[in-house]
């Protein structure tokens, strides 16, 4: 199906399944234990031998030699290969540092050896029984905010209109300041694991934890190059990714090493200290935002520059991604440095750019109405703008980020808000209050799937992934909307490379996607089940198929129906600008002695378009406001400058919220409509409810005490010495 | 796992004894310890144990190593427990042993020869659920499902340990009967990581269940 322009009425605007609250159809499988995750394939794998890494121990340099003979001699092992036992292996999709193989190390912890053992115990023992002589690399400069200094004001603007000098020199409010954000680690509670079959060195399955069943399913052939056809990859449950299991890692490439190694299957899970280090995380930032205003408040310039690192070639982080699109302003100067650095490999992490972009730009924008003397929540409103303002021929398909503002203001009862920082208090709680916008881009990829009719029964295939996002759900909701049949009926096979391609999961773009694919294969399946029946345009309702005098149950269909399409998305979407917005308001305590920071409510309103299930919809939102909560107050990845290693990586010392963390929360859907965006004219919203969820707190800790901080996480040391005298 | 980078032991700040000579010696990774001569274990490496696992004996044969949880997820094939860290950082092992909820990953199995051991797979299943599991999918307390076996745990738990009075850091007045307020939950389920963020669904849940059999 292509999609070639705006869809008007369609089915789903007189929808029973879509939109409604609906339990998660794998909700009884994983409260129960019973889904099965990449480790614990005994259904398929049931003899297969344990893995276990080992990762070096050197920020960056090379391996002179590595014994393993005592690993090899270790009780129980049956395999062990290291990274000198064969050549470096090619790179996949989006992988910057290798996997595996060869003498070099570009960061630590990145994968030198593989044991197989009988036993999970004994394959550990032996892990550490490796030696290894490193020659460690020079050492190397890793002062983001020097780096920074270096580069500023160098290179042409990723985006530039208007005079920005001009506007600057006459503009009547000017403020200027550096930001900070730190590196974050996705922390999903399933680490990176995969059993694989690869005994024979042929065929090759692979049952991993992966958000994208193609991507991976070809990183694999790559990697080892195999031929596509001979590899088999699934990931039915996914305990969590958060972007780190986009790409193919060293989980499955050291689990095929292994297996072929010992002729047996393998299955290996990354030890939770070397997660962070081993795989990907969101770059720390340096940014610099100047922002130039009118006395009525509008905007007069923007001009944001900002750096983060990665390994060479890597695209690091950029913090700039919303500065050239989400306010309006007259002129505009956006700049991101990606700086070379030999530290742990930077990718995407939920919301990728805009999460860490929006901590500085929404602590700007308080800090300019702040300025002005304007309430934040009236100058963000003054500078809403329905065309994209770096580029205003090219308006927004579908924005109401004023809207989610006032809705906000009035459900939080933000008149009612701290109007004097430091001002409130609450016995020992000096109290504040905050706002943040939130911006984050509506991607849509194309995606595939097959409709088969069964005796009754719709089975949908496709590969699409579930990471607890709720696509089960949702793409059975669909299903059953479009071919009006109900839940019950539709069986739902998913995250199977021998399915359909699909979007995966990943962006905030696997529900538009996926849902607009599995609506073109049951379109196509009708039009099939209209022509083997010889009927013109039957409605599909009640599980029935009705046309003129004709109506026929659709479990009568005795014969198997079945069809494939996919969505392809037209190029008329380049003429506007796609995006979800939001309105986050949150009160904070701060303890006036201790500085300890509680966030006592939250309340966030989201518009990204038709809302498909308001029930896995608000969890995707709050569950990104309780990341923004750590991302405020506590995830901060240690970077060890002299060794270049993130030394807290573990969960014990890399912090994210936990349930004594999470206030009451609370979350608007405008439930919107964008008719430009998809045919069931939905937008993503998972990233959403983390985009402006930490400047939020920020500004609520700054209303609260007076004191600004730019550095996060917002800890107690950074400001303890500011708070008032007791 | 690689020791960390140039890590050197210094010496003045270990104890003297047997402890401290362990250590120095696997840390250090001395000339000694990278021969293949191995120094070998005194004793039986593996032992025999029972574990009453969701009401039925068990009894498996195990390396001294096996913790708990690799005991019910690799030799008993109940992989309804999950591995999150693996060093009782994250509760996503929680299980029941003799009544008490626990981190399966910080015990040995050897160490519970005869105790009552309850996982998920003992509360209910797909079509038969307890009260807890049905809260949790009523009000999606959950998202990626990998916390949740060890959520359902300890949400069960906690209900019993307000009831039976063990105080908790956010306890007021430790004579008074402690309420079942939105703050003592909080605080006794901090121990177990959602990263999904599923915090506020999960504590709908609970409420329920406790109001339910009030």
């Amino acid at each position: 199906m292509k999609f070639n322009s705006p869809v008007e009425t369609n089915l789903f605007d007189d929808a029973k399944i879509i939109g409604k609250p609906t339990q998660r159809v794998d909700g009884p499988l994983k409260v129960t234990g019973t889904a099965p995750y990449a480790y614990e394939r005994n259904d398929a794998a049931p003899d297969a031998l344990y893995g276990y890494p080992l990762g070096a121990a050197i920020g960056h340099g090379r391996i002179t030699a590595m014994d393993a003979e005592a690993a090899r001699n270790a009780p129980g092992v049956r395999a062990v290969v290291t990274t000198l036992d064969i050549d470096p292996l090619e790179k996949g999709m989006n992988n910057v540092a290798r996997l595996f193989g060869g003498n070099e190390v570009q960061h630590y912890h990145q994968a030198i050896a593989v044991v197989v053992a009988e036993t999970f115990e004994q394959a550990r023992a032996a892990a550490a029984r490796i030696d290894v002589t490193y020659e460690e690399g020079e050492a190397a400069d890793l002062d983001l905010d020097a780096a920074f200094r270096r580069v500023e004001g160098s290179g042409e603007p990723d985006t530039l209109f208007g005079d920005v000098d001009a506007a600057f020199r006459d503009a009547a409010v000017v403020t200027d300041q550096m930001y900070h954000t730190p590196g974050e680690s996705h922390t999903m509670m399933e680490p990176h694991a995969s059993t694989v079959d690869w005994s024979d060195g042929g065929d090759m399955t692979v049952w991993t934890s992966n958000q994208m069943i193609n991507w991976n399913h070809q990183s694999i052939a790559t990697t080892f190059g195999i031929e596509p056809e001979r590899i088999r990859v699934e990931s039915p449950y996914v305990g969590g990714g958060f972007g780190a299991k986009l790409w193919l890692r060293a989980d499955a490439v050291l689990a095929a090493l292994g297996s072929r190694a010992a002729g047996v299957p393998v299955k290996l899970a990354l030890p939770r200290p070397m997660v962070m280090n081993n795989t990907t995380h969101r770059s720390a930032t340096v940014q610099r935002i100047r922002l130039a205003a009118n006395p009525d408040g509008t905007l007069k310039g923007i001009w944001h520059e900002a750096a983060a690192y990665c390994l060479p070639g890597g695209r690091g982080e950029n913090a700039t991604a919303q500065t050239p699109i989400f306010y309006a302003g007259e002129t505009r100067r956006v700049k991101n440095h990606v700086l070379d650095m030999p530290l742990p490999e930077t990718a995407d992490m939920r919301a990728p750019g805009e999460a860490s972009g929006l901590m500085a730009l929404e602590i700007a924008m308080d800090e300019m109405a702040e300025a002005l003397e304007m309430d934040p929540v009236r100058f963000r409103i003054i500078n809403d703008t329905q065309v994209n303002p770096s580029d205003p021929d090219i308006p927004f398909s579908d924005r109401h980020f004023v809207e989610c503002l006032e809705r906000g203001a009035e459900a939080f009862g933000w008149a009612e808000r701290n109007t004097s920082a430091g001002g409130r208090r609450d016995g020992d709680w000096l109290i504040g209050h905050g706002v943040a916008g939130a911006y984050r881009g509506a991607l849509v990829l194309p995606s595939g799937a097959r409709a088969i009719l069964d005796g009754g029964k719709l089975i949908i295939e496709t590969d699409m992934t579930d990471i607890g996002t709720g696509s089960y759900t949702i793409i059975a909701q669909t299903a059953a909307e479009t071919m009006g049949m109900s839940l019950d009926d539709v069986e739902m096979r998913m995250a199977h490379s021998a399915y359909p391609v699909s979007s995966g999961s990943g962006g905030q773009f696997g529900a538009p996607s996926s849902t607009s694919g599995v609506y073109a294969a049951c379109m196509a399946l009708r039009e099939k089940i209209a022509g083997n029946l010889g009927l013109q345009d039957p409605t599909f309702a009640d599980g029935n198929v009705v046309s003129g005098e004709t109506r026929m149950s659709l479990s009568d269909i005795n014969e198997e129906v079945s069809a494939e399409d996919a969505i392809e998305w037209g190029d008329f979407q380049d003429g506007y600008a796609m995006g979800t917005f939001g309105a986050h308001f949150v009160e904070v305590g701060v303890h006036a002695y201790t500085g300890e920071t509680r966030v006592r409510r939250m309340l966030a309103v989201c518009d990204a378009g038709r809302i498909l299930n308001p029930v896995t919809a608000r969890s995707q939102v709050i569950g990104g406001m309780v990341m923004g909560v750590g991302a405020a107050l506590s995830e901060d990845m240690a970077l060890d400058r002299g060794r270049g290693f993130f030394a807290n990586h573990d969960m014990a010392s890399y912090e994210v919220a936990v349930h004594a963390d999470i206030p009451d929360q609370q979350v608007i859907f405008l439930d919107t409509l964008d008719g430009v965006a998809t045919p069931l004219k939905a937008k993503g919203v998972g990233e959403l409810g983390l985009c402006g969820a930490a400047p939020a707190v920020a500004n609520a800790m700054y209303n609260a005490t007076g004191i600004r901080v730019r550095d996060y996480p917002l800890t107690m040391d950074k400001f303890i010495d500011q708070l008032p005298s007791i | 796992m690689s020791p960390p980078i140039g890590f050197t032991l210094r010496r003045r700040t270990l104890l003297a004894g047997t402890a401290a000579a362990a250590l120095t010696h696997s840390m250090t990774r001395d000339a000694s310890a990278q021969t293949a001569e191995a120094p070998q274990p005194v004793g039986p490496q593996t032992s025999t144990v029972t574990l009453v696992v969701n009401g039925t004996p068990r009894e498996i044969t195990v390396d001294n190593r096996v913790s708990l949880l690799d005991a019910l997820r690799e030799h008993l094939k109940l992989t309804g427990t999950k591995k999150g860290c693996d060093h009782g950082q994250c509760g996503a092992c929680t299980c029941t042993v003799n009544g008490e909820r626990i981190n399966a990953c910080l015990s040995l199995a050897v160490m519970h020869d005869g105790d009552e051991i309850e996982t998920i797979e003992g509360i209910g299943q797909p079509d038969n659920m307890d009260p807890m599991q049905a809260a949790f999918v009523e009000q999606d307390g959950f998202q990626c499902g990998y916390c949740t076996p060890g959520q359902i745990q300890s949400a069960r738990k906690v209900i019993e340990e307000i009831r039976a009075g063990i105080p908790s850091h956010v306890t007021g007045d430790l004579t008074a009967e402690i309420a079942m307020t939105d703050a003592e939950i909080r605080e006794r389920m901090s121990g177990n990581i959602c990263r999904c963020g599923a915090y506020a669904n999960i504590l709908s849940a609970i409420t329920q269940v406790a109001e339910e059999n009030a």
